[in-house]
């Protein structure tokens, strides 16, 4: 609350501005946070800015970080993904930021990451994504499809005994890419091509009535059948309505989604819902300590006993905490030195277990499976064992499949070529 | 229905189970019970196996109260209890007397947890224990829930049941399940030719499915004909209903569209104002029903009817406020009403966010709008979209009567037709811009209601609509409704016969594609105005 008021008496005596900002650089390490606060992700990337701001917070608490209080630098990209270049940039170059946290879609990161490379800063990414990329200075906590959509079909098809699949998503990257992933997967599982029915529509569709009506005709055809849904945002409350009012269950079709969380659960009627499955790395119903200590500080903080914490948020967690512990082990915040320190990272998962930051700078994470209560909540109904490594280059698409990102000496690159031993050069 | 009548029955069930002292469990019953308090979620099916088999008290109370989730045990005593959930209070029974415990606290007691898979052997076996009941509907349910399981335990049930069976609707039912387990399992040719004729008639996806098997892998050549025969007939009955599926899913978007578009077929087609704030007179109307449910949690029922008349004033009134404020000052100049009717979009759009957080807010939907009727397994008709295809239809006739038959009617129709003419004639031009625009926007508001059952109550939701809206009003030619009502339909039809062929992303952008080659041909759309009206 100390920084708010300060930010608040800056804007204030625009004068004193000036010397106060330039005082408090020389003292404070900054921490950059580039979520959307208006537009149509604010939905999703307030409650992360508000997790950054409580992490600061806390740390603050404890002393700081290489005896220097944090601050937070709030920017609004406005769901604008130029915008996300623009104000890393203004990040990186006007507030002189060390770190940033931020971003949510996979366009905004691609538009910040450019600018990141050329300027040479260091981002900390919290939401599952589609893979196929691996930056120098991105940091990835959230999932890889290998740690989300691949055990999620593991699951199905081992325990649940599914037989065909639909694969619906919304029509953009991520969807697409992971379709992509999780129809070469299934095709060397011996799936047939007949058996799997692939669908995109539009960013907040709404009316599901002929495909859901689809589904319904392809899953009738004796075999068990499941929905593996990338279906993103809004577009879900109306699949899931339409399901339930056409008789679907979660016995006869189960969907397991990637992007339904406890956030997009507490705006919503959850009876059509209940039984249907989701895929993430936590679950705010898991018992474990850290996780009880997490949702109460977390509750705490936003002075709302009802709020809810998900999988993103958890990821914005484990990112802050490694960046603190890099940033102690290096004896300081510049970019080269945390990026080495980053690897071989470990902190405490918030569900139990360590979470380990690999040489490609992604996480080995456990994987969850839930099932949807009449709460929004989720009850766990299946584990991986261990920790899953996040892959950056999928082993099931052809073009990705030889590739490995290794940012440790002597490989160095973020996609090299083990059959040709080459790095390709570029960046990402 | 069938959804319908198994909420009902679970429902009903509940009731028995909380209010009719139940007999309490027998001896070997009872260690079972206890199991069940203990066992790990995954080990939790032969439990319950175990339970449907053993002779003693009646277990339907127990499985259905868990199917729906409702099942918690008392953590000191282990004994089992249902919960009912009024509102925002919960309260606890004992499972087997009844006994309403009134002391229990959320703290004593644990959920019994269920997944999937117990769902669906709970359904099942509720399904086997139904097969006797009272009512002929549940019976029939029960009977057709059992066609994916047909197992010799089912078999032998249903055989028994079938016996006694007097209602014509199940015993049906019951012959195409036992012809079903004939085709399957039995051993000669000629059973198996005689099974497949009995199933002659039945539109069961299983049905179907057993003949598809056997079409391809029977031995027996004439079975193999056969069984293809019987398909073929099929596939044709299927095409044919597909076909009605479709008409009706096209009908259903032509509804919502209607609704959309029609308040702005008068703002905009009557009045000639460019109002970009429609969508946002739309999400009024959604919220007021989500404020009304906010207000009223008890009456979710009537919500909607309470809701309707509130979000025409809401939005009407709204309405009102903005025509005296803004567009009346801006008459006669379009690039401006259209700028300054954006802005105040955007400001509605901020001030709901702010005001109810840009969360999306959930509105519920009554349980007489949730569900479908089922006329038989290929066709079904979904509750909600019926309700609103009617709804919309009404208010498209009641707009009708309004501009038709009453005098705001009579001067809206002045003013649109001739401004000056009308002003001599001493109608109060202002004033009646003012009302029509109200109206406008109050349908909208209405719209707004139908709306919140189908898509997400957010800020955004009017931008959603709004380029649909102005597409059909376009389309259908401006200052028209029945050209309005025309083109709704045209486009929810056409768009729900290409979306299966090309997707759904690539069928709205034909749609559009359609659109601007047919303006280009009939810039004034499918009724252009004729006479001194169209000048």
């Amino acid at each position: 609350m100390k920084i708010k008021h300060l930010v608040s008496g800056i804007a204030l005596s625009m004068g004193a501005s000036v010397l106060s900002i330039s005082a408090m650089a020389a003292d404070t390490i900054k921490v950059g946070v580039l979520h959307s606060l208006s537009g149509t992700m604010a939905i999703s990337e307030t409650t992360l800015k508000d997790t950054v701001l409580m992490m600061v917070e806390e740390q603050n608490k404890k002393g700081g970080l290489l005896g220097k209080q944090l601050e937070a630098v709030v920017v609004d990209p406005a769901s604008n993904w130029p915008l996300f270049a623009e104000k890393t940039r203004e990040l990186m170059t006007k507030d002189q930021v060390d770190v940033i946290f931020g971003c949510w879609t996979s366009v905004s990161r691609k538009s910040a990451l450019p600018v990141l490379e050329e300027l040479n800063g260091l981002m900390f990414y919290p939401v599952q994504y589609e893979g196929e990329e691996s930056s120098k200075n991105v940091f990835y906590t959230g999932a890889a499809p290998n740690q989300q959509a691949i055990p999620a079909v593991d699951y199905l098809m081992n325990d649940l005994g599914v037989k065909r699949w639909v694969l619906a998503g919304t029509d953009y990257v991520y969807p697409r890419t992971t379709n992509k992933i999780l129809e070469a997967y299934l095709k060397a599982k011996g799936v047939a091509a007949e058996d799997i029915m692939i669908n995109y529509t539009p960013f907040g569709h709404s009316d599901w009535q002929s495909i859901v009506s689809d589904i319904k005709s392809f899953g009738s055809a004796g075999k068990k059948t499941a929905v593996v849904s990338t279906i993103n945002g809004d577009a879900n409350v109306p699949f899931y309505k339409e399901l339930g009012n056409q008789g679907i269950s979660s016995e006869d079709i189960p969907v397991v989604a990637f992007s339904v969380g406890e956030e997009e659960l507490s705006g919503l009627d959850t009876k059509p819902l209940v039984g249907h499955l989701a895929a993430w790395n936590y679950f705010q119903s898991v018992e474990s300590d850290a996780n009880d200590a997490f949702i109460s500080q977390w509750k705490a903080f936003t002075g709302n006993p009802d709020r809810v914490t998900n999988d993103p948020m958890e990821a914005t967690y484990i990112g802050f905490k490694m960046w603190t512990q890099a940033v102690e082990k290096a004896g300081t915040t510049d970019v080269d030195a945390v990026e080495q320190a980053m690897i071989g990272q470990e902190t405490e998962n918030l569900t139990g277990g360590m979470a380990y930051m690999n040489k490609n700078h992604h996480l080995s994470k456990p994987v969850l499976i839930g099932e949807i209560q009449d709460d929004g909540q989720f009850e766990v109904v299946w584990e991986t064992e261990g920790v899953v490594p996040g892959d950056a280059w999928s082993d099931f698409l052809p073009g990705s499949k030889d590739l490995i990102a290794d940012w440790t000496a002597p490989i160095s690159c973020g996609n090299y070529n083990t059959v040709t031993k080459t790095c390709s050069g570029q960046n990402y | 229905m069938r959804y319908i009548n198994a909420i009902c029955a679970c429902l009903l069930g509940l009731l028995i189970s909380t209010s009719v002292l139940a007999a309490s469990p027998s001896e070997a019953q009872q260690p079972l019970l206890l199991e069940l308090t203990e066992v790990k979620l995954n080990k939790a099916l032969p439990v319950l196996q175990q339970l449907e088999t053993t002779e003693g008290a009646d277990m339907l109370a127990l499985f259905k109260t868990m199917l729906n989730g409702d099942l918690y045990y008392e953590k000191e005593t282990r004994r089992l209890i249902a919960a009912l959930k009024e509102q925002s209070v919960t309260r606890y029974s004992d499972l087997f007397s009844g006994e309403v415990l009134s002391d229990l606290s959320k703290k004593q007691v644990r959920k019994i947890k269920v997944n999937n898979k117990l769902r669906g052997y709970l359904g099942e076996a509720i399904a086997r224990m139904q097969l006797n009941h009272p009512d002929s509907a549940v019976r029939k349910d029960a009977v057709r829930s059992l066609f994916s399981d047909l197992g010799s335990n089912t078999i032998t049930l249903i055989r028994d049941a079938r016996l006694k069976e007097q209602s014509r609707s199940v015993q049906e039912a019951m012959d195409v399940a036992l012809a079903l387990y004939r085709a399957r399992h039995a051993e000669e040719a000629t059973d198996r030719l005689q099974a497949i004729k009995d199933l002659e008639g039945s539109l069961e996806p299983e049905v179907r499915n057993q003949l598809t098997q056997l079409a391809e892998n029977d031995p027996s050549r004439s079975v193999r004909k056969a069984a293809q025969t019987g398909l073929d007939k099929i596939d044709q009955q299927a095409e044919m209903y597909g076909f009605i599926n479709q008409l009706f899913f096209g009908l259903s978007l032509g509804s919502v569209l209607l609704l959309a578009a029609i308040g702005l077929a008068i703002t905009f087609g009557v009045m000639g104002v460019i109002n970009m704030a429609h969508g946002e007179m739309i999400m009024l109307g959604a919220y007021t029903t989500y404020v009304v449910q906010l207000m009223l949690p008890n009456m979710i029922e009537y919500s909607l009817w309470i809701a309707v008349p509130l979000a025409f004033m809401v939005s009407g009134l709204a309405g009102i406020l903005i025509e005296r404020l803004v567009i009346r000052h801006l008459h006669g100049r379009p690039l401006e009403t259209l700028l300054a009717t954006f802005g105040i979009s955007l400001i509605l759009q901020q001030m709901v966010r702010t005001v109810f957080s840009p969360l999306n807010r959930q509105v519920a939907t009554p349980d007489w709008m949730s569900g479908s009727i089922e006329i038989n397994p290929l066709l079904s008709l979904t509750l909600n979209r019926l309700y609103i295809v009617a709804f919309a239809l009404l208010v498209f006739m009641i707009l009708l009567i309004v501009l038709k038959k009453t005098s705001l009617g009579l001067n809206v129709r002045a003013v649109s037709q001739n401004r000056d003419m009308a002003k001599a004639m001493g109608i109060r031009t202002d004033r009646v811009d003012a009302m029509t625009f109200g109206l406008g926007s109050g349908i909208a508001g209405i719209a707004g209601v139908a709306l919140s059952q189908l898509t997400n109550v957010g800020p955004n939701l009017g931008q959603a609509y709004i380029i649909d809206s102005f597409m059909v009003v376009v389309f259908g030619g401006v200052g028209n409704l029945w050209g309005t009502l025309v083109a709704a339909f045209t486009l929810g039809v056409a768009n729900k016969f290409i979306e299966p062929v090309t997707g759904a992303v690539l069928a709205s952008i034909l749609v559009l594609v359609f659109i601007i080659l047919f303006i280009q041909k009939r810039p004034k759309g499918l009724f252009p105005q004729k006479g001194r009206a169209a000048e």
